[in-house]
């Protein structure tokens, strides 16, 4: 979150929502183990299968950003400001 | 026949509602048709109406038509109905025939204006008002009359709206004579408070039988009625606004503002001259209104230079004269002198007309001159008029009604000199400015060139009305001459007789030759100042003194001025300080709160990626303490 | 047992915050693999072997992949890594410290509660959790092929749109943006290069 938060770099955003993401992941795997059933690891399969679609989706965006601004930083895409 | 009389209001109303909705649709043709047709029908209806009323009187002098109740409320309930004795006969054929002569002459004088239909819808339901005027049964009937003509007024005179000008002058009479209506609602009021009732008649019995002479009551409602008959009469103190209607179509002046509606104030007085009879300090006010604006317009309409204001001055003196009558209780006479007047007034403005198209809308009669080769129609009518209003012995009819009227000044119960001799300085004045202005348009150089002539439609109709301001006054004439008395007989019915005072040191005759004198020497000064030497003129006004007395009548008397400083100004200051008063700071603050968010919302719109994020992480920290703080 | 959890997640949370840290995004992109396998590594501890092997086929392998792929296609050079040192400075990370300092705070008084199992409980089979994937949770299973069939379109859709448009606007944002004249540069420089020496 840290991450998300900190670097300009569209591409390390990316890299920190993936370690929240996996964070994720983590807690309802052990939640499911510790309660020993495999709802927990089936959870761990969406999770994955919906870090998969957000990843593509992200960088196909990261590279159309690139192309527009010529640059990464995620902080001259403000176009939307009030 | 006496039963059509509900179609003398009717058939002007129906022209209104026709041209009003359908106007712009039809041809120019047709709405020269329908515009004095409708007048004209209404004419022959009341000429029929008044046949049958004169051979067949009814009992009592009056016809009641009731048409229906108006209201019933609480126990008011004022019927619409229609009341003909000879007063309401008399002024109805004065308005009907003078106005289809007006209509008529109008179908030429507007022709050019595109605001043709426009202009003959509000004729007609000017028309249609002052004939519910006259013959409501009522008091209230006679105040949506009233205030019917007050409106066409006011669309009349800023017929012309393009102009801001005309706009102001709408404005100033229709403030003017709300000033009056207000006093006269008031009046109203009271009669209905203290009387229980604002049929005419009841009225007047009520009024007679629970009012002693001298009462307070009476004397309030005398005055009360006085100021709404003087705002709508154009007297003192209201008069301010008459000379400025004259921004209006010239057909307008002559119907409304010199014919028939600013006499309603007249009707309103004869009317109710019971209330006036009771309460001599009313009926004496009225009196000292009338001699008091006779004089003040008699000197403001020589200094003119605008022919429409000089004859609006005239009006206003001349209603003065009608007041004055009806103050010293010859209230026959003050109809009888309406009646000329209608005749003579309303030519010497369709003159007028005549004249300011003829020298392409000029306005001043420094600027004309020599008209009378070039009009000579135009000018005899003129002159015939301009001598009927003068006082023309013998052959005018303005001289039997002044004279009658200046003789009763001295003579009747509420008589005196000093009332005598304003009236007959007054008729010096108005000898003054008449033969000033008859000389100083038609006769000495021409200075203005003829462009355009008048038509049959114009010519007929002043020929008509100079007729009948030459013989209109041969059905009153006094005891030296003949004696007649066809008008005051008739009108007795409807309006007592002058009572003659005792010890009178003056005779008729001698009354009526100090007037002729008056007349004469008019004629002298305004023949010698205006025709012979003109030089004379600048040497009465170049001096500061001549000067300051020119400006000063010239302006009315300083009235506009004066009610600039007193009302207006003040009214305004007034409306100022309120724009921004506490109340409107509330919602200045709502505006300003809304906008003081906006500013601070608007910053948190940054459009950047990890500002937003860095939101939704706080707001997570938030709830998430929140439920933690919630649970145990 | 337990030791191996404690190395395994030191590994764990040391990679992610060499990760936030580094310039270079590969080496950032490296580590960030390291911490995945890391946690692999505890799914196996806690008795999940399906799981652990799924995070590093899918999640190190496909997902980490593409993530190269994109750095290099994008072909930054060496000089946009001072770029990101310049964008670093400490004062940068004082707020998002404390915010994610209250969180943690919160999250581990959440779990110092009562009723929390530390000790896995036995091995779950990839067997059952193939049971329960096709059955309690066969909807997700279908929502999740959507899912992806979406996101395939989306990206499909979003790449073809940057290569069909070529660079009739493109925004030089450097040359508005103050103080960061030397960017414009850094990039173009960085692209320069390789297509020089191509």
């Amino acid at each position: 979150m840290i991450g998300l938060l900190v670097r300009r770099n569209l591409l390390f955003i990316l890299m920190s929502l993936e370690v929240m993401v996996n964070a994720a992941g983590l807690a309802f795997v052990v939640a499911g183990a510790g309660h020993g059933q495999a709802d927990g690891q089936a959870m761990f399969i969406f999770i994955l299968a919906i870090a998969a679609a957000e990843v593509a989706v992200g960088l196909a965006l990261v590279l159309l950003l690139y192309h527009r601004y010529r640059t990464l930083d995620v902080d001259v895409a403000s176009q939307l400001r009030g | 026949m006496l039963k059509l009389l509900w179609l003398i209001p009717a058939l002007p109303c129906a022209g209104f509602l026709t041209l009003a909705f359908f106007g712009p649709r039809l041809s120019r043709r047709a709405v020269a048709l329908i515009g004095p047709g409708v007048v004209l029908a209404s004419a022959v209806v009341s000429w029929s109406v008044a046949m049958s009323f004169f051979l067949a009187p009814p009992p009592g002098g009056a016809f009641v038509q009731e048409l229906w109740t108006w209201m019933d409320v609480a126990g008011f309930h004022p019927k619409m109905a229609l009341y003909l004795d000879p007063l309401s006969l008399v002024m109805m054929l004065v308005v009907t025939s003078v106005g289809f002569l007006i209509h008529w002459y109008s179908t030429e004088f507007m022709a050019e204006d595109e605001g043709y239909s426009r202009f003959f819808a509000y004729m007609n339901l000017f028309v249609a008002s002052m004939l519910v005027l006259l013959l409501g049964d009522n008091l209230l009937l006679l105040y949506l009359g009233w205030e019917g003509v007050g409106l066409c007024s006011y669309l009349l005179i800023g017929f012309w709206y393009t102009d801001p000008a005309n706009g102001r002058a709408a404005r100033k009479a229709f403030y003017v004579t709300r000033v009056g209506d207000t006093a006269m609602s008031l009046g109203l009021f009271l009669l209905f408070t203290q009387l229980g009732t604002l049929q005419i008649q009841d009225l007047m019995r009520e009024a007679h039988d629970q009012w002693g002479t001298g009462s307070k009551l009476a004397t309030a409602a005398g005055l009360l009625l006085l100021g709404g008959a003087c705002g709508k009469s154009a007297q003192l103190p209201l008069q301010v606004w008459l000379p400025d209607a004259m921004a209006g179509p010239t057909p307008t002046s002559a119907l409304i503002h010199a014919a028939t509606m600013v006499t309603a104030g007249v009707y309103l007085i004869a009317r109710t001259h019971v209330i006036f009879e009771v309460s001599p300090t009313a009926q004496f006010a009225v009196a000292a209104v009338g001699a008091a604006t006779l004089l003040i317009a008699g000197f403001s309409a020589m200094t003119q230079w605008d022919i429409k204001k000089s004859l609006a001055f005239s009006t206003i003196s001349q209603i003065g004269y009608m007041f004055l009558a009806l103050g010293v209780g010859a209230w026959s006479a003050a109809i009888f002198h309406f009646m000329t007047h209608a005749f003579f007034k309303a030519l010497l403005f369709l003159g007028a007309g005549i004249v300011i198209e003829a020298c392409h809308h000029e306005h001043s009669m420094f600027k004309m001159g020599g008209l009378r080769k070039e009009l000579p129609v135009t000018f005899w009518t003129f002159a015939i008029a301009g001598c009927s209003l003068a006082g023309l012995p013998l052959v005018t009819a303005g001289f039997y009604s002044k004279g009658l009227i200046i003789w009763n000044a001295y003579a009747s119960a509420g008589g005196s000199m000093v009332l005598w001799l304003a009236a007959v300085f007054g008729a010096l004045l108005t000898s003054i400015y008449t033969f000033r202005m008859i000389f100083l348009t038609f006769f000495g150089e021409p200075k203005a060139h003829v462009v355009k002539r008048p038509g049959a439609a114009m010519k007929i109709p002043v020929m008509i009305l100079a007729f009948f301001a030459a013989v209109a006054g041969f059905v009153e004439t006094p005891g030296f001459l003949g004696h007649a008395h066809v008008f005051s007989n008739f009108m007795q019915k409807a309006l007592p007789e002058a009572v003659e005072r005792r010890g009178l040191g003056m005779s008729e005759l001698g009354s009526e030759a100090v007037v002729m004198l008056a007349f004469l020497a008019g004629l002298a000064i305004a023949y010698f100042f205006f025709l012979k030497k003109p030089a004379l003129q600048e040497s009465v006004t170049e001096p500061p003194v001549g000067q300051a007395v020119h400006r000063f009548w010239f302006s009315d008397w300083g009235m506009d001025w004066l009610y600039d400083k007193l009302f207006v100004q003040p009214l305004w200051w007034f409306a100022r300080i309120n724009k921004r008063d506490f109340i409107d700071s509330f919602y200045a603050a709502v505006a300003a709160v809304t906008r003081a968010l906006w500013v601070v919302l608007r910053s948190t719109q940054t459009g950047r990626l990890r500002w937003y994020a860095a939101v939704i992480v706080a707001g997570t920290i938030l709830f998430v303490a929140l439920a933690l703080v919630a649970k145990p | 047992m337990e030791g191996l959890f404690y190395m395994a997640a030191v590994v764990a949370v040391g990679a992610t915050l060499m990760m936030l840290t580094r310039q270079n995004a590969v080496h950032a992109l490296l580590y960030l693999i390291l911490s995945l396998l890391a946690v692999a590594v505890i799914f196996y501890l806690f008795g999940a072997p399906f799981a652990a092997a799924l995070e590093v086929i899918v999640y190190a392998g496909a997902i980490m992949v593409l993530f190269v792929f994109v750095v290099m296609l994008l072909n930054l050079g060496p000089r946009a890594g001072g770029l990101e040192a310049a964008w670093l400075s400490p004062t940068v990370w004082l707020l998002p410290a404390i915010m994610a300092a209250i969180l943690a705070g919160e999250i581990v008084y959440i779990l110092s509660g009562p009723g929390l199992r530390t000790a896995p409980a036995g091995e779950i089979a990839p067997v059952q959790v193939g049971l329960a994937l096709y059955g309690p949770y066969l909807i997700g299973v279908e929502l999740a092929s959507m899912l992806l069939l979406g996101a395939l379109v989306g990206a499909h859709h979003l790449g073809r749109e940057a290569r069909s448009k070529p660079e009739t606007k493109t925004h030089d944002v450097y040359s508005d943006v103050a103080g960061s004249d030397s960017g414009g540069d850094l990039v173009r420089a960085g692209s320069d290069r390789t297509s020089g020496a191509a």
